[in-house]
């Protein structure tokens, strides 16, 4: 089936009910998108479809054919998404495992919400969990990308 | 080869190796073991000697490498897992040589006794140790590069040394840079100069330590491209899942791997000690086909282990006397004379460590080396268990250490339980292969932070200061059992079950004290968990004392001013919280405010909480928190340790909880084991006190402060003592007034 992954089209060989975030990681050799659970708790695996933030771990790849699938590693060119700009200036991350995910549901949020508050933030991101409590970082840094965004 | 060897050995100082016996691969600094000591158990840093470069251009055991392309390549003898020393370490290089920040790379160091923890002796990270272990070794690395690149300039220029200087990864003679890549292959083929005579720079002098610098790992762990164990790949690479016994000590009965076998993308099913080892092309295949397989297990010993069983078993314990850990004049009857006597009971949980990422452990065996890809805390124990396993040498056993996605201390385990599992998968299926776990492994995969029951009971005087003090501790011993047991067990007490209560200035401080052990077996699997004996006896000694303020009638900060008045560092600690936190001021209407100070892994640490209870539900709102860990090398990074350690307990005070039922764990993952998600975060101010003690650690101490200073809080909203952890109110406090 093809997959159309940051821009580029993938002919993958993988059963309808294979998730996304198992095509992506050992399918295209995609690696920056996480597995934390499995079920859709942690929000390690979020992508985007369509623009929209997406759980690819429940996610199977025949839900998604033939739509546009960016994941951490398309966001942008370089790390220049205001998003990352904010996460590199304010030392977001510690382990960094759940920060791939993290980013990509902040960035989201972004797109639909230019300048979320706490309260907006507290929903759009609740399901990213973080163990190493890098979570009043994220906060300021979301404040942060929307700011950078404004340019 | 080692034309050195004949050096007099000396334990006093530290030598630097410098190599460069290749024209043209650039200056390496570094330690090598002589071989007379490679396989003494190294109690002492290692004794350096030079070391030949392979053509490569890579040298055995180098710290520093400043290669022609002007590259400083920054070797990390610790794993990184988000404590940051990916770039404290580097900073501290980097001050010595007046380094260029943005030409600093980073990698983890390969496993090899140059690299052995300077204070524990073997390879490994944790303790909060990283940092002060290696803050006199790394900056040595960085001056001794520095000398010999100063000393090559000076050649270059003919000038003497003395007037020159560096700036910025640059000799500097006036108007004219050489930059350190220029100099490097000159710099390799000078004689090593004499440690003795560096000269590191004074404190005044400091750019970096004390001020700090932008993490090093950030770009690549903000684009995805950062590359933990479970991101490696290569040709070949088959993946397996285990299924596990789902009792601890169960025995494999039989299996029939008929379905999982037919399952599309798995290639074999082997035995291996821990289990059966599905193996197949990915991940996904992998579990599939373990969902396919049909096993039989023997419930062994351990088929009625019950959470309720295992409660009501430490109480009957904690009734009877047990081994002694600290003891003074006659508690007993000490008690007899006190006025007023404080007596409780107090419980903390099994808790999993739950690192964001799953273990992990890729294995490739050949006939005379073994590579394993993993995020390990502990290189030197990995090295050992994968040579008994594969018959190969530890020398012959290479580590690629990769980014840890959170250890909390899971990634150091004793008996290497997940490498050894991995190497014996990848020895049965003759291939190589990454073992995974999911996340219900893991949760239910044991190596728990064990639960803890406590008894205590204090007697006051008439001025409400304890004149009596008995307390007994049941619960699991980590390291009985394992490797570790000769140096943490002493006289039938594990150190790391007592710390915080043994060594109490509360219970020291009362002239007639007495506090028991019991250390009782379940055949659940144990293990250090951020802030190990910490973690519960900073949540009792905490919670314990504001009791017994209470049953003075005075204040919680002033009463521990009192008994604290011989241990500055904890009163520094105190007094700052305090201050910041606005301590005194009354509560706003339906506020309580708590706090706790501790003392753990060389740093002390103050914490102050303001609660609320909305529907039933505990609201932490604002921590305010202060540390004491001497010296403050990197400011942010110690308050990112500090709201890191906070959330970390706090999920636990919260929320966390293992249970068992007929045996098996109950919880499974993220939706029952619960943690804290960021909704749940109070905001946090973290102020470091201004020390020029003993250097401590920060990974934990931020941890074992924050559910005492939360039920102290909810005692004061409240008036209901919580005693056992996770908080749970009762519903008659669940709407205070």
């Amino acid at each position: 089936m093809k997959l159309y992954v940051n821009g580029a089209e993938h002919d993958v060989t993988a059963t309808p009910d294979m998730p996304l975030l198992w095509a992506l990681r050992d399918l295209m050799g995609l690696t920056g998108t996480k597995f934390g659970c499995g079920i859709a708790q942690c929000g390690a695996c979020t992508v985007h479809v369509d623009g929209a933030p997406l759980r690819s771990c429940v996610t199977p790849v025949s839900a998604v054919a033939g739509k546009k699938i960016t994941t951490i590693e398309g966001l942008s060119a370089d790390g220049q998404h205001p998003v990352q700009q904010a996460w590199a200036e304010l030392d977001v991350v510690q382990c960094g495992y759940c920060q791939s995910g993290q980013i990509m549901s902040a960035a989201a949020l972004l797109a639909k919400l230019p300048t979320p508050s706490d309260q907006d933030i507290d929903q759009a991101l609740s399901g990213n969990i973080c163990r190493c409590g890098t979570y009043p970082r994220i906060r300021a840094a979301v404040h942060r990308a929307a700011a950078l965004a404004k340019g | 080869m080692d034309t050195f060897l004949s050096k007099p050995a000396t334990t006093s100082r530290r030598d630097f190796l410098k190599t460069g016996a290749v024209v043209g691969s650039g200056l390496v600094i570094g330690f090598v073991v002589p071989a007379a000591n490679r396989f003494a158990r190294a109690q002492t840093p290692p004794l350096p000697v030079p070391a030949t470069i392979q053509a490569s251009g890579f040298a055995p055991n180098a710290f520093l490498r400043i290669g022609n392309d002007d590259r400083v390549t920054v070797l990390l003898a610790h794993s990184e897992m988000g404590q940051g020393i990916w770039t404290t370490l580097p900073m501290l290089i980097a001050e010595e040589l007046d380094a260029d920040w943005s030409r600093i790379s980073v990698e983890h160091a390969p496993a090899a006794q140059a690299y052995a923890h300077p204070a524990f002796g073997m390879q490994m990270t944790g303790g909060s140790s990283t940092t002060w272990s290696e803050f006199d070794r790394y900056r040595g690395a960085g001056a001794m590069a520095r000398a010999l690149l100063l000393q090559a300039a000076a050649q270059r220029w003919q000038v003497p040394a003395a007037t020159l200087r560096t700036e910025n990864g640059a000799v500097v003679n006036g108007s004219e840079k050489l930059r350190y890549g220029d100099l490097a292959d000159a710099a390799a083929l000078l004689k090593t100069p004499d440690p003795k005579t560096l000269v590191l720079k004074d404190p005044k002098d400091w750019k970096l330590i004390g001020k700090g610098a932008k993490r090093l790992d950030s770009p690549e762990k903000i684009t995805g491209r950062a590359k933990f164990g479970m991101d490696v790949q290569f040709e070949g690479l088959l993946t397996a899942v285990v299924a596990r016994a789902p009792v601890f000590g169960g025995k494999l009965l039989k299996f029939d791997a008929t379905a999982a076998k037919a399952v599309t993308g798995v290639r074999n099913v082997v035995q291996v000690p821990s289990g059966v080892a599905v193996i197949a092309d990915h991940y996904w295949a992998a579990l599939q086909g373990r969902a396919a397989l049909v096993v039989e297990w023997e419930a062994g010993p351990h088929a009625g282990l019950d959470t309720d069983k295992l409660r009501s078993d430490f109480i009957t314990m904690a009734a009877s006397p047990g081994t002694v850990a600290a003891q003074a004049g006659d508690a007993a009857a000490a008690m007899a004379k006190a006025s007023k006597t404080v007596e409780a009971h107090y419980s903390v949980p099994y808790l999993a460590h739950a690192p964001m990422e799953p273990l992990n452990c890729t294995v490739k065996i050949s006939p005379d080396a073994c590579e394993i890809w993993t995020g390990t805390q502990f290189q030197t124990v990995d090295q050992q268990v994968a040579a008994g396993i594969t018959g190969l040498k530890p020398e012959q056993i290479t580590i690629h250490t990769t980014f840890l996605g959170g250890g909390f201390g899971r990634r150091a385990t004793p008996v290497a339980d997940f490498v050894t599992e991995a190497v014996h998968v990848a020895k049965a299926a003759n291939a190589p292969v990454k073992t995974v776990w999911s996340r219900e492994d893991d949760v239910r995969g044991g190596y728990y932070r064990p639960g803890y029951v406590q008894w205590a009971k204090v007697g006051l005087d008439a001025q409400g200061l304890p004149i009596a003090w008995q307390q007994r501790l049941v619960g699991q011993s980590i390291t009985a059992g394992t490797p570790f047991e000769p140096f943490t067990v002493k006289n039938g007490i594990d150190a790391t079950s007592v710390e915080g209560v043994a060594d109490s200035p509360y219970v020291l401080g009362t002239a007639a004290h007495r506090v028991e052990l019991h250390s009782p077996q379940t055949g659940i699997p144990v293990l250090w968990w951020r802030s190990v004996g910490h973690s519960y006896n900073g949540f009792v000694m905490e919670s314990l004392i504001d009791e017994l303020a209470h049953a003075a009638g005075q204040d919680p900060v002033a009463y521990r001013r009192v008994l604290l008045k011989d241990h500055p560092r904890h009163l520094a600690a105190l007094n700052l919280a305090a201050e910041k936190f606005g301590w005194g001021k009354p509560a706003a209407k339906g506020r309580g405010h708590g706090i706790a100070v501790h003392e753990s892994f060389g740093s002390f640490v103050a914490q102050a909480a303001e609660v609320s209870v909305e529907n039933g539900q505990i609201r932490v709102h604002r921590v305010v928190c202060a540390i004491d860990c001497g010296l403050a090398v990197n400011p942010d990074n110690i308050k990112a340790q500090m709201e890191s350690g906070i959330a970390f307990g706090l999920g636990a005070a919260l929320y966390s909880r293992l249970s068992f039922k007929d045996g098996q764990v109950q919880e499974s993952n993220y939706h029952d084991y619960r943690v804290l998600r960021l909704n749940e975060m109070p905001l946090v101010e973290a102020y470091i006190v201004p020390s020029t003690e003993k250097m401590g650690g920060i990974g934990e101490p931020g941890t074992p402060p924050i559910a005492p200073a939360v039920a102290n809080a909810l005692f004061a909203l409240t008036g209901q003592r919580l005693r056992d952890l996770p908080l749970t109110l009762a519903p008659a406090a669940a709407t205070p007034a």
